[in-house]
């Protein structure tokens, strides 16, 4: 390994969803991974964490696409990850593909054990406790279901949140309660799931919050298509940007630049 | 009971436009997770209590035919008899038997999920035997001719209103003006009514939360004293225990009882526990003078060993459907079957096949609050999870989602391939969108634009602006 102590080596895992539709959001991770002492690096092999497949129930092409991460991100100090999903994915998921498998089970627990979700590695990994941003309005922070549930992802976004100097947290009457997003389930189920978005948007809509934020593109598409779709003039954020200062020059999702 | 589980869509598109379902379940979603909650907070060492729980049925699974053997014999000691039914025939038969032995024509019922399982109902009547619900919900259920929709609460997709329109048409012999302002009005309607019914009922059947392997007994928990009236005051009382209820000590079913009450509807304690041990003794001053049980399987063996067993540490508290946020949007008839929710996506499948209840286990965001209030721990998205699987392997699965599925994977397997591909897609996408940012409707995408926009990408992935910028430094 090449570490030093004051300077991990840290491999970026983009996700899928930030690939494709949100780019900027890796962007603002690499930027906040540097502002927190770490070298970043994105190896090339990545495509996505495979949960389309492992939750469909295809655990071979899941184990098959598992196999590939294990093998690109081996010999980094941290895996870091822009989504709470994807994180849990490799974190909690991955290693159970290979438990009848001791060698790659050991490898998948090694990947597993170093890899973070983005906001919580910066708090509670490197001991950030503010950040240098502002951003004047008023938000409110929904909590993505695997983050929350499986990596305790609760205080660290809002911690960092409150050093944004000219921001404001209003918090929803739920904030916690899944947005009906759920990988395939928002195309399986569309009418259970718009009503659950629906449920999810008008809490958003109660608190008076300008802006949106969460960890997750997933769930951010989804809250933010459905605001889209009922004319609300919430805006809708990757909490990354705000944390990165990024908001200034790169308009909300589903927005153009005028 | 006919399962409508395959017609899981239509059903919750149904329930969806049903404007009074939305009413009781909007009211029942915040009400009963924040009495969990506080019941929970006032129970500092409720956590630990739940890893108590889950390695007390864990050991109990892992040793159930020691426990099964042992409170055989000590119910047997006490004068009880046991009838052991591996199919839901065999127990059907079992009650329809000790009911006509003793010429029973009407017979009183106490709440309890595996009687709907057995139809227990419907058989009864078949051969001219009257069941009486005596159970609020379940009673009114009777009346409306309506299967339950939770577990704990029947009636959960009721409101008050249905409640009076129902009673005011059956109750005909009641004064026309009489006033429902209240749940204790309803309450005490049927309780006066259901007064005689108690009194002339040959058999009672009830459930049972727990059976206790040490001292033969059985235990049900009420809050309505309906339990106790339907178990004590006819010649015959029947428990209907599935073989998962035993635990084997009086203080593993005390602990149990610590639980159950918490998780379900946030009480300390139900307001009757009632532990039944045998029938009436010579001394005794009330009682059945005859006590049965009848233990059933009907499938619940089959789960022992593999990756399902955990489900069998359920204790039944409704706590994964009370805070399921799909299950308080479509409500429990849309799972058609007798158990809802999560532990039902689990276990129906098992019980009446995944062929015909595939929907269920994959109707889930996989969001998590279901495993993390049940209160013996069951991993139940794991277990959704593995049913999927299972469709998977068995290809049950529609064609479509397959075949996306497998092109998706190919593809992703492929990272020069997919850089590529999504390229071309986050392009496509952001120059067709336009000055919109967004689209309303997309070919392939019409679940999603149905109820949302699409918002359009930024335009190039990551990888190819990253790859350039790297270029850039070089």
């Amino acid at each position: 390994m090449t570490q030093t102590a004051s300077r991990p080596r840290v491999a970026l895992f983009v996700t899928c969803l930030v690939d494709l539709h949100r780019p900027s959001v890796g962007f603002a991770a690499i930027q906040l991974l540097e502002a927190a002492g770490c070298q970043v690096e994105v190896p090339r092999a990545q495509t996505c964490c495979g949960q389309p497949a492992y939750n469909s129930g295809d655990r071979a092409t899941a184990t098959a696409m598992a196999r590939a991460i294990i093998d690109a991100f081996a010999g980094y100090d941290y895996v870091v990850v822009p989504s709470g999903s994807c994180g849990g994915m490799l974190s909690s998921h991955m290693p159970h593909l290979f438990d009848d498998d001791p060698n790659t089970r050991a490898r998948a627990q090694a990947l597993a054990d170093k890899t973070h979700e983005l906001v919580s590695f910066l708090t509670d990994i490197r001991g950030m406790t503010e950040v240098a941003a502002s951003f004047d309005g008023t938000v409110t922070y929904h909590d993505s279901c695997a983050g929350l549930r499986e990596l305790g992802i609760k205080t660290q976004p809002r911690e960092l949140l409150a050093s944004v100097s000219g921001l404001t947290l209003v918090e929803m009457t739920d904030p916690e309660i899944c947005c009906g997003f759920g990988g395939t389930f928002c195309v399986k189920y569309p009418d259970i799931s718009t009503r659950m978005v629906s449920d999810k948007t008008a809490d958003i809509a109660a608190t008076g919050a300008g802006t949106l934020l969460a960890g997750d593109m997933g769930c951010l598409l989804n809250m933010a298509g459905r605001l889209s779709r009922e004319g609300s003039p919430v805006q809708v954020r990757h909490v990354a940007e705000v944390l990165a200062n990024m908001t200034n020059d790169l308009p909300a999702i589903g927005q153009v630049r005028p | 009971m006919l399962a409508t589980s395959a017609d899981f869509k239509d059903n919750s598109t149904r329930a969806l436009q049903d404007k009074g379902l939305h009413k009781a379940l909007q009211a029942a979603r915040v009400a009963l997770p924040a009495k969990r909650a506080a019941a929970v907070a006032n129970l500092p060492e409720f956590e630990q209590l739940r890893d108590i729980g889950r390695d007390i049925k864990n050991h109990t699974l892992a040793h159930l035919d020691f426990y099964l053997e042992t409170w055989e014999r000590n119910v047997l000691n006490a004068g009880g008899h046991v009838h052991w039914a591996s199919t839901a025939d065999d127990a059907r038969a079992a009650v329809l038997a000790i009911c006509q032995r003793v010429g029973a024509r009407t017979v009183t019922k106490g709440k309890s999920m595996v009687s709907e399982e057995l139809a227990i109902n419907e058989h009864l009547e078949k051969h001219g035997i009257t069941p009486i619900e005596t159970d609020l919900g379940e009673y009114i259920l009777q009346i409306r001719n309506e299967p339950p929709s939770h577990i704990i609460g029947p009636a959960f997709h009721l409101n008050r209103e249905d409640w009076e329109e129902s009673f005011r048409k059956v109750h005909t012999q009641l004064p026309a003006d009489r006033v429902f302002a209240e749940r204790r009005d309803i309450m005490s309607e049927a309780r006066t009514l259901l007064r005689e019914k108690f009194l002339a009922a040959d058999v009672g059947i009830t459930g049972a939360n727990f059976l206790i392997a040490e001292t033969g007994s059985s235990v049900i928990v009420t809050n309505e004293g309906n339990g106790d009236l339907t178990q004590t005051l006819p010649r015959v009382h029947i428990v209907l225990a599935s073989i998962e209820k035993v635990v084997p000590t009086l203080e593993d079913a005390t602990n149990m009882l610590r639980l159950l009450a918490r998780s379900a509807t946030g009480q300390d304690m139900s307001v009757y526990t009632t532990f039944s041990t045998g029938g009436r003794r010579p001394n005794d001053l009330d009682g059945p003078e005859e006590y049965h049980v009848v233990v059933v399987d009907n499938g619940r063996s089959a789960m022992i060993g593999t990756e399902f067993q955990d489900m069998l540490r359920c204790i039944r508290c409704a706590a994964c459907m009370n805070h399921c946020p799909v299950y308080t949007t479509v409500g429990g008839h849309s799972y058609g079957w007798v158990y809802p929710g999560p532990m039902g996506s689990v276990l129906t499948p098992m019980l009446i096949g995944v062929d015909k209840a595939g929907n269920l286990p994959n109707a889930s965001t996989f969001c998590g609050k279901c495993e993390s209030v049940c209160p013996v721990k069951i991993p139940l998205p794991k277990m959704m999870r593995h049913w999927r699987e299972r469709e998977f392997e068995r290809h049950l699965q529609p064609m479509a989602v397959r075949t996306n599925l497998a092109l998706w994977a190919w593809v992703a397997q492929r990272p020069a391939l997919y850089r590529l591909a999504t390229r071309i897609a986050a392009k496509a996408l952001k120059l067709l969108a336009g000055k919109n940012g967004k689209f309303t409707t997309l070919p392939l995408a019409s679940g999603w634009t149905a109820g949302r926009d699409l918002p359009a990408p930024e335009g190039d992935t990551f990888f190819a602006r990253y790859a350039a910028q790297q270029r850039n430094q070089a």
